[in-house]
């Protein structure tokens, strides 16, 4: 497909790849900090106000907005607030977070400069799943420019107000991007997620009010003071403002981070020449899993839908984190089910029972039919199993602690309810039918 | 008398490091940098010895069974000396569209290792998405991220492992 997908002007990609795009020198000639200087003059509570205005949405995965979650913040707590930056970014298909703490890392520490002052907070940690090293250079090295800038530290660009901002590496769990198990992991602790509520602004870190936004949602921030509230509202649809990234990955020609407005579809990420190029030759789309590896997948005659909240919720999956993994015809759907199955047994914390015994007996289930063992009511006892740890549609209907639980059950139920009779052919035929090809062999390892 | 768990540069590192986490923490959660700790001891010894453990416990004033907890519970810390290449390959959906499998394969191959096994030289695991989905198949040798990998990029980046 040529390009016709609507061009948008990006905003936080909009330096990467540049020479030095990650100094304080090159964020300030972009007209970088300005936003904070602007958001400075006003009372923390039209900041809140105006991010409230901006219909900006969370891009952690739940797409809580933002402004009303700053919102939830107890104004006269005579406890210290904090706030915490979700840098976890493990849910898979997702990798748009590591290229901003690369590529841009002062967008999102200007988005905490801001958030801190409109919140009260005077200490935020910014928490980096522990393989990001060198996101976690790039970023410890901004941080102390923004020190040296007068930025952090006593004042905040001359106005007194004490902002210090620490880089925390976490250790290698998914669970640790749960909002509640970054928390305890903050402290010190294992990843286990808390009972919710109380919810992380009234009772989070160190039992005090706490936000936790993700990377993104930081870095999208100034954005809403540069260009005014309602401006950045308007780039997107009436519930979502502004634009968002969106990773782009498995069988498709040019995979990669794109920048995309709201009103993006899914086809025309994949297939626009701006965006995915389309697939490799021969190839068909099978599959879509439009917002990380938990969402419900979309079958090819579904993809004429926008990447956005409201939008897919519609078809009764979610935006997610954005990570949208394509899978071509010639990849067969029980052995993909079964290595997300097995992410999820891997990585649940253990705390329910539902998750902690469900997840690894779906992943049972689907080795035995991807080996050519299923017996008829195989799939019967799959869609059980999900079930008990959440039954499904809608999203959202988890026996669980935390939400883990659900991401692990959704892909079981999409995919079953789309692709049953692959199921049932592997069974009947007591093979997979894809032989010992499974991954549709793609690529320089094909 | 049994051996230091330090050499005086390494002690000097580590007091530092230390001061310089509790100094990140409200006086009364001195506990909260168990993670920062913990990745200060591997980086100093390459792994975590349990009288490194029970040093950090201390200097957190926590139990030593709390730091052997937490250490325990993330996989990115060694409980027990590697090898000395780490090597963790992604083998999550988006990685074995792209051969993911096969790559493995290809390691267990030449270095003589299943997944999960070390010698050492090498330990080779099998992980999880490593946020690298993009530019697949990746893998990380002691942290160092690889992507777009292809056997002739492997075969080099092997090359240079001595
Ligand atoms: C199992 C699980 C894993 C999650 N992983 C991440 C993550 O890696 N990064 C992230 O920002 N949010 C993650 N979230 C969502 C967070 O709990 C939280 O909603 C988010 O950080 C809030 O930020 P936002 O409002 O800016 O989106 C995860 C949620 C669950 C249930
Ligand atoms: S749902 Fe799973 S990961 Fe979440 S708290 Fe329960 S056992 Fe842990
Ligand atoms: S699936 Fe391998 S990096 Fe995400």
């Amino acid at each position: 497909m040529a390009s016709t997908a609507k061009t948008i002007e990006p905003i936080i990609s909009a330096a990467w790849g540049k020479p030095q795009s990650w100094t304080l020198d090159s964020y300030r000639k972009r007209g970088g900090y300005e936003a904070l200087k602007k958001a400075l003059q006003l009372e923390p509570a039209a900041i809140i106000d105006e991010v409230k205005k901006s219909n900006l949405r969370g891009r952690g995965g739940a797409g809580f907005p933002t402004g009303l979650k700053w919102s939830f913040v107890p104004k006269d707590s005579p406890k210290p607030k904090y706030l915490a930056v979700n840098g976890d970014e493990s849910e898979p298909g997702t990798f748009k977070d590591r290229y901003i703490l690369e590529d841009d890392p002062h967008m999102m520490l200007e988005g905490i400069a801001i958030a801190a002052y409109a919140l009260g907070v005077h200490t935020c940690y910014v928490y980096l799943r522990g393989e990001f090293k060198f996101p976690a250079e790039r970023t410890q090295a901004a941080i102390d420019e923004a020190y040296k800038a007068g930025i952090f530290g006593k004042t905040v660009l001359g106005k007194d107000f004490e902002l210090n901002c620490y880089l925390v590496r976490g250790a290698g769990a998914y669970i640790c991007g749960e909002e509640t198990a970054l928390l305890e992991s903050l402290e010190g602790k294992k990843g286990w997620p808390r009972l919710k509520p109380p919810f992380p602004a009234v009772v989070g870190l160190f039992g005090c009010p706490t936000v936790v936004n993700n990377v993104e949602t930081l870095a999208s921030v100034p954005a809403v003071f540069q260009q005014g509230a309602d401006a950045y509202a308007k780039l997107g649809t009436d519930k979502s403002g502004g634009t968002r990234l969106v990773c782009l990955s498995g069988t498709v020609n040019r995979p990669g981070v794109y920048e995309v407005s709201m009103f993006t579809t899914l086809a025309e990420l994949i297939y626009d020449d701006k965006y995915g190029r389309g697939m490799p030759a021969g190839r068909k789309v099978k599959a879509v899993i439009p917002g990380g590896s938990s969402a419900p997948v979309l079958g090819a005659d579904e993809l004429d839908v926008a990447m956005e909240f409201e939008a897919l919720k519609v078809k009764q999956t979610m935006a997610g984190s954005g990570g949208v993994i394509v899978m071509d015809d010639a990849t067969c759907m029980v052995r993909s089910l079964w290595r997300v199955a097995r992410f999820y047994a891997e990585e649940s914390c253990g705390q329910c029972t539902p998750c902690r015994e469900g997840t690894p007996w779906q992943t049972r289930l689907l080795r035995k039919i991807e080996e050519g063992r299923g017996e008829p009511g195989d799939i019967d006892m799959l869609s059980n199993v999900a079930s008990s740890i959440a039954p499904y549609p809608p999203i959202g209907l988890g026996n669980t602690i935390c939400a883990l639980g659900d991401a692990a059950a959704l892909p079981t139920h999409s995919f079953l309810m789309r692709f049953r009779d692959e199921f049932e052919a592997h069974i009947r035929e007591h093979r997979c039918p894809f032989g010992d090809k499974p991954w549709g062999s793609f690529g320089d390892w094909s | 008398m049994a051996e230091p768990l330090f050499t005086s540069e390494e002690q000097k590192k580590f007091d530092a490091g230390i001061a310089e986490i509790i100094s990140h923490y409200p006086p009364d959660r001195k506990s909260a940098g168990m993670l920062p700790a913990l990745r200060l001891l591997q980086e100093i010894k390459g792994w975590l010895p349990p009288e490194g453990l029970r040093l950090v416990a201390k200097h957190l004033e926590v139990t030593p069974e709390r730091a052997m907890e937490v250490a325990s519970f993330y996989v990115m810390y060694h409980l027990k000396k590697p090898g000395k290449y780490v090597i963790d390959v992604c083998t999550n959906l988006s990685c074995s569209l792209w051969g993911a499998e096969k790559m493995l394969a290809y390691l267990e191959e030449k270095l003589g290792l299943k997944a999960g096994e070390a010698n050492e030289k090498f330990t080779l695991r099998e992980t999880e998405c490593l946020a690298s989905c993009g530019t697949a198949p990746c893998l990380q040798i002691n942290e160092d991220h690889h992507e777009s990998l292809t056997q002739a990029k492997l075969d080099a980046i092997l090359a240079r492992l001595s």
